[in-house]
């Protein structure tokens, strides 16, 4: 996990990813030659999560739900269904919950055993989800992981962190900050960031108060 | 198994690194680590549990020092040896010495976005009622399987309570040894901050984590 960090966000320059390149090409090598896989299929798999599949969906049920009162319900009772009036669901998104946060809760997610996470809403984690620094950490002292993402909580908020170890994946519905109350939905769902569906961030207005 | 992934509560890994954008993949070949493990799963050789199991099953010197994506990788290349489908040798050369292994199914481009779109179905019809409703005080088992599990180590023998029942789902531990899916009952049980990291730790906070019902005892 140290090697998401050092490696940094550069592409296939250093000697360690550029071997990885290698020894990915040679499997996918022989599992094509095998039959076991469809190269089509697997360019479709890379840009359905590249295009397709990403944090806008998530931020497109946030601000429905800020915008449509039934529609939170709807989410509250049945996320999964909810969800899937948009248009969203399946892999690793099964059965979705909703988490909302409040004046006086803040809801985080995490998977400490593995990855687990919301593919139909947010996309493929981030880096640091997967990280052990995350993973660790998050459950034992989540002020001081919200504090690397420069989030600071009221002292006395309930933190409330859902380690997500089985099938049942999370959505944290941010607070809606005040100031957008004339706002629509495309421009509510453009605040909303992928961090504050996860707990690791909160939603402000740019140049706005919090 | 209490492997190197089982992470919470550990510390010394520094503060976490934000990166704001989306950003899914960070080289080419992270790219192809993921479409293959997917393609691989579907070819309905072995489950999602199993999957994880094999990436666990790295040892913890290695885990902890491997991105996720070559943890991924890892575990792929494991799993599709230890299922004789490919051999090491051919793993490490890029070439094949054969023809594949008949298997049950191979995910082809216009399978692609409907397998997506449908995912899997974790759920089963339950054959018995569950033993904890909502609000109900338990206590998790002491355990440590030398098998694939979902109870995290941090988590083990603490008083909780029940948050949720969620319904009932294939169990992890079964499913990933192939003995079957042997469905159980799954609840969200919530725990004080202070149950599982002492009296010292932050009053606010609660942690959950999904549980099936055999990970659950009544309370003492």
């Amino acid at each position: 996990m140290s090697g998401d960090h050092e490696h940094g966000h550069d592409h296939d320059e250093g000697s360690s990813l550029s071997e990885m390149e290698l020894r990915v090409r040679a499997l996918e090598t022989v599992l094509v030659e095998k039959g076991y896989v469809d190269p089509a299929a697997l360019d479709l798999i890379i840009e359905s999560y590249e295009t397709r599949i990403g944090p806008r969906n998530g931020a497109r049920v946030v601000a429905k739900a800020w915008l449509e009162p039934d529609y939170m319900d709807f989410l509250r009772r049945d996320a999964s269904a909810a969800i899937a009036t948009l248009g969203y669901g399946g892999r690793q998104g099964e059965t979705m919950v909703a988490l909302e946060n409040t004046d006086s809760v803040h809801n985080v997610v995490v998977c400490t055993l593995c990855s687990c996470y919301p593919w139909p809403v947010l996309g493929l984690p981030p880096a640091w989800y997967k990280s052990a620094a995350y993973r660790s950490r998050v459950v034992s002292d989540p002020r001081a992981v919200l504090a690397d993402f420069g989030v600071t909580l009221p002292a006395d908020k309930k933190i409330r962190v859902w380690d997500s170890t089985a099938e049942v994946r999370y959505l944290v519905i941010p607070q809606r900050p005040a100031g957008t109350e004339a706002w629509d939905l495309a421009a509510l769902a453009a605040l909303v960031t992928r961090d504050s569906m996860i707990g690791t961030g909160l939603v402000t207005v740019p140049g706005g108060a919090a | 198994m209490n492997g190197a992934h089982d992470l919470g509560g550990m510390e010394g890994f520094g503060p976490v690194v934000p990166e704001p954008v989306h950003i899914p993949f960070h080289s080419t070949w992270e790219r192809r680590v993921l479409a293959n493990t997917l393609a691989c799963m579907a070819m309905g050789v072995w489950n999602i549990d199993a999957m994880r199991a094999s990436r666990e099953k790295l040892p913890p010197a290695e885990y902890l020092t491997s991105s996720y994506f070559e943890i991924w990788f890892k575990g792929l290349v494991s799993r599709l040896v230890a299922e004789g489908l490919v051999s090491r040798a051919e793993v490490e050369s890029g070439i094949s010495q054969g023809p594949g292994r008949p298997v049950p199914s191979v995910l082809t481009a216009e399978r692609v976005l409907p397998a997506l779109a449908a995912g899997a179905q974790y759920t089963r019809e339950p054959d018995r009622p569950a033993r904890f409703a909502a609000g109900a005080p338990v206590r998790t088992r002491q355990m440590n399987p030398s098998h694939h599990t979902r109870l995290p180590r941090y988590a083990r023998g603490k008083a909780g309570v029940i948050e949720a029942v969620r319904g009932f789902f294939v169990f992890a531990d079964a499913n990933a040894q192939g003995i079957g899916p042997q469905p159980q009952w799954l609840y969200t049980v919530r725990f004080d901050g202070r149950e599982l990291w002492g009296s010292e730790s932050d009053p606010t906070l609660s942690v959950t984590i999904e549980a099936w019902e055999s990970y659950l005892e009544p309370p003492i």
